[in-house]
C-alpha cells in the first residue's frame, strides 16, 4: 500500500471540510473493497478520511413504505435487522449473502453504492426497487446515479448518506455466486409494486448494474417464470472474463432472472 | 509520517506509533509480537487474520490500524486463561480440526462468533455458509466442522452453568 495520511471527523459537516481542504483525499467506509484496492496498488490517495465516527449515518427507519438506510449501516446490520427482514426481506438477505461473515461486519450500503463495483449486490438492489441515493450534494434516484463500471452521479466531494427503498409487493434477490470470490457472476433483483415489475442486474453486464427492460415489460404484462419464455439477453451487453463468457452470463442472467420471479412469486402470499 | 495509536488488545492498553497506512494485522504481528493473527491470501479471502473487534469477527489484513483508535480487540492469543484453553480451542485440538494448523487461529476466532450468533443449534449448511470467510487447504473442512460442533456444544453448555466462563 502506499502511504497516506490519516484523517477523521465527528460530524457529516467537519468530514466535508476535511474532503474540500485536503490534496486528493478519499473516503473510507467499512474498507472492504477500497483497502484491498489500495493494497494492490489499484488506488491510491494522499489522505484517507475514515467516516467511522458518523453516527449520524448509522439508522434504519422504515416509515410510509420506505426503508431507509444510512451509509455507515453495515452489512451485517442490515441483514440482522428486523425492520428490514419485515419489509423487504429480499433487501435483508442480500446483505446478508454479501461477501463472507467478517466482510459483513466492516462493510458498509454506502460504501458498496458509492463504489458501484459492477459485480456488487446493492445496485441490482437500487434499480429494481428504485431507491432514492442520498448524497451530500441531493438526492439523485438509482436510474441516474448508477451510471457504469466503478462510476456514479456522485459530485465530487461529496458523499452518499444513505438510501431510501421503496417498500414492493413481492421481491426476491437471486444471485450465481463466483465461486472464489462470491462476487456476482450475476445477480438478479426482481421487484413488483402493483402490477409494474422492475429487474435490477448486476455482475454480468459490459457497463455495470443495469435494468433489464425487455424483461420488465414481459414480467409487468404477466408476473410469472413463463413470461420470460422466449426471452434472451443480449450477449453483446455482458462483461466477459476468464470466468465467464459473454454467452455464459447472458444465460445465467436468463436462469437467474426465472429463479428470482418464482421466489418472489412464491412469496407473494405472505406480503 | 507516524501517528500514536492506543487500542485494548487482549484485555491491556497498547500504545505505538505506526505509520497511518498500517494495517490491523501488522500492527498486531509486527508492533505486538502477537503472531498468532497469520497472514494467508492478503487478499480478504483466507480468513487466517480473523480476530475479534469490538465484538464482531474482521479480517485484520483488510482493516486500518487507525480505524481501530480506542476499540477492544481479542485475538487467538487473547482466549484461553492460563493453561486452560477456550473451549472452541479445546475442541480443534480433541476433533482433530487442524493439520498444518496454519488458518486455525483464524477458524476458532470466526467459529466462536458463530457460536454467539446462533448457539449450538446449526445444522450443516448453515455452518458451511458461515464459514464462506475461511480457507483450509489441509482437512477438507469435515473435522473443522466436527470441531465447531463440538465447540459449540462446550461453549453453550458452558454458559448455562456459569456465564462468566466461555464467553470473552
Amino acid at each position: 500500500m502506499y502511504s497516506f495520511e490519516y484523517h477523521r471527523a465527528e460530524t457529516v459537516e467537519e468530514t466535508l471540510k476535511l474532503g474540500s481542504v485536503l490534496e486528493d483525499a478519499r473516503f473510507l467506509a467499512g474498507g472492504q473493497s477500497l483497502i484491498p484496492m489500495m493494497k494492490l496498488r489499484f488506488a491510491k490517495a494522499d489522505n484517507i478520511i475514515d467516516l467511522r465516527d458518523l453516527d449520524e449515518l448509522r439508522g434504519i427507519e422504515v416509515a410510509h413504505d420506505i426503508v431507509s438506510i444510512g451509509a455507515m449501516a453495515r452489512h451485517a446490520e442490515v441483514a440482522a435487522s428486523p425492520k428490514v427482514q419485515s419489509a423487504i426481506p429480499a433487501l435483508a438477505g442480500l446483505a446478508g449473502g454479501i461477501g463472507d461473515p467478517m466482510v459483513r461486519a466492516r462493510g458498509t450500503m454506502g460504501g458498496s453504492i458509492a463504489n458501484a463495483d459492477p459485480a456488487a449486490c446493492y445496485p441490482a438492489a437500487c434499480l429494481a426497487l428504485g431507491a432514492t441515493i442520498n448524497t451530500t450534494g441531493g438526492d439523485i434516484e438509482a436510474d441516474d446515479f448508477f451510471q457504469g463500471v466503478f462510476e456514479t452521479a456522485l459530485g465530487e466531494g461529496a458523499l452518499v448518506t444513505g438510501a431510501e427503498f421503496p417498500v414492493p409487493d413481492a421481491a426476491a434477490y437471486k444471485k450465481f455466486r463466483h465461486p472464489a470470490s462470491r462476487f456476482a457472476l450475476a445477480g438478479i433483483f426482481v421487484a413488483r409494486f402493483g402490477d409494474l415489475v422492475r429487474v435490477g442486474v448486476t455482475g454480468a453486464g459490459r457497463q455495470g448494474a443495469y435494468r433489464w427492460i425487455e424483461a420488465e415489460d414481459a414480467l409487468t404484462e404477466n408476473f410469472a417464470v413463463n413470461a420470460l419464455d422466449g426471452l434472451h439477453a443480449d450477449p453483446s451487453q455482458m462483461n466477459s472474463d476468464i470466468h465467464g463468457d459473454e454467452p455464459y452470463r447472458a444465460h445465467l442472467v436468463e436462469v437467474m432472472t426465472r429463479r428470482a420471479v418464482l421466489n418472489a412469486s412464491a412469496h407473494c402470499g405472505d406480503e | 509520517m507516524t501517528n500514536t495509536l492506543t487500542m485494548t488488545v487482549n484485555g491491556a492498553s497498547v500504545t505505538r506509533d505506526v505509520p497511518a497506512n498500517t494495517l490491523l494485522v501488522h500492527f498486531l504481528r509486527d508492533s505486538l509480537r502477537l503472531t498468532g493473527t497469520h497472514v494467508g491470501c492478503d487478499t480478504t479471502q483466507c480468513g487466517a487474520c480473523t480476530v475479534h473487534l469490538d465484538g464482531s469477527a474482521v479480517k485484520s489484513c483488510t482493516t486500518l490500524a487507525m480505524t481501530c483508535e480506542g476499540s477492544d480487540v481479542t485475538t487467538i492469543e487473547g482466549l484461553a486463561s492460563g493453561d486452560t484453553l477456550h473451549p472452541m480451542q479445546e475442541a480443534f485440538r480433541a476433533n482433530h480440526g487442524l493439520q498444518c494448523g496454519f488458518c486455525t487461529p483464524g477458524f476458532v476466532m470466526s467459529a466462536i462468533k458463530i457460536v454467539e450468533r446462533l448457539g449450538s443449534g446449526f445444522d450443516d449448511t448453515a455452518l458451511r455458509e458461515e464459514l464462506e470467510g475461511n480457507i483450509c487447504r489441509c482437512t477438507g473442512y469435515h473435522n473443522i466442522m466436527k470441531s465447531i460442533r463440538a465447540g459449540a456444544e462446550a461453549m453453550t453448555s458452558k454458559q448455562k452453568t456459569s456465564p462468566d466462563n466461555g464467553a470473552e
